[in-house]
């Protein structure tokens, strides 16, 4: 972008589409932990990355059409997400029990 | 203001993330992923959402981590071993990441360059009394179905942590 452009819209406040791209940035990197990491538990934390940085986009575009509809998604978005830790911690703590082991390689019963 | 402001919670918000991903040890990942969320909910009260910036540092923040740090320690979780990757992935696996995080700024800030600016105070409706009156009207229905929902998770906990106890 032309700095003197840039520098007239900085004067107005901070663009929208920054809050989407570290959004996208966010969520990209949640992926990446998904995919590299061998914790069960380090994977769910990922999956939480992932969805906050969903709400933080629908906050932006809250913003951006001054409603308030964005804030009841991401209330409800988190509402999901307490119900989901507990259920998938309790899951972890019943795999942990049978398998004595947290390394997603060796937790693989369905496959075989 | 508001740009410094923007500028120095992203930045932390996108430092404690890559912290998340990249800490070997399931406790640093967690407190990092304690600093995304709090930096998070600044972000969210620059936007004006006060109600969600604060139900973020408290169920968030608060209780979802706390319940993550309490499994991390019953179990003892340690540093994770870590088995060979395939060269392939070893090889094109940060390059390919740089250019798709590239490629997303490039096409999210082509996309969305003309949807306005934020600046604090803008917008006013994001206090408890707007969602509230949202929530009680517009929203009933999904909130009542929540209500199911948490009941349901409830029961589903305690049955499968109940093997655990005996």
């Amino acid at each position: 972008m032309d700095p003197a452009v840039l520098t007239e819209t900085l004067k107005n406040g901070v663009p929208t589409s920054w809050y989407l791209t570290l959004s996208a940035l966010l969520f990209a990197i949640g992926v990446a932990g998904f995919m590299i990491r061998r914790n069960i538990i380090t994977v769910f934390m990922c999956i939480e990355l992932m969805l906050n940085a969903v709400n933080l986009s629908f906050i932006a575009f809250a913003h951006q059409r001054q409603q308030v509809s964005g804030h009841l998604f991401t209330f409800f978005v988190m509402v999901v997400a307490a119900a989901e830790a507990a259920v998938g911690l309790a899951i972890i703590l019943t795999v942990f029990k049978n398998r004595s082991t947290l390394n997603i390689d060796e937790i693989n019963t369905l496959r075989n | 203001m508001d740009v410094f402001f923007f500028s120095l919670f992203a930045f932390i918000a996108l430092i404690c993330a890559i912290n998340v991903v990249l800490q070997k040890h399931p406790i640093s990942s967690a407190l990092s992923l304690v600093g995304v969320m709090a930096s998070l909910a600044v972000l969210y009260l620059m936007l004006g959402a006060e109600f969600v910036a604060m139900a973020q540092l408290i169920v968030y923040a608060g209780a979802i981590m706390v319940l993550f740090v309490f499994v991390i320690m019953l179990l003892n979780a340690g540093v994770e071993q870590h088995k060979g990757r395939s060269w392939v992935a070893r090889l094109l696996g940060l390059p390919a990441f740089v250019a798709l995080l590239g490629l997303l700024c490039y096409f999210v800030q082509r996309t969305f360059s003309g949807t306005g600016s934020v600046k604090f105070g803008d917008f006013t409706g994001g206090g408890a009394l707007p969602i509230g009156a949202a929530l009680f009207t517009d929203y009933l229905l999904p909130f009542e179905v929540t209500s199911v929902l948490i009941l349901i998770a409830i029961v589903g906990a305690i049955v499968l942590a109940r093997k655990e106890m005996d």
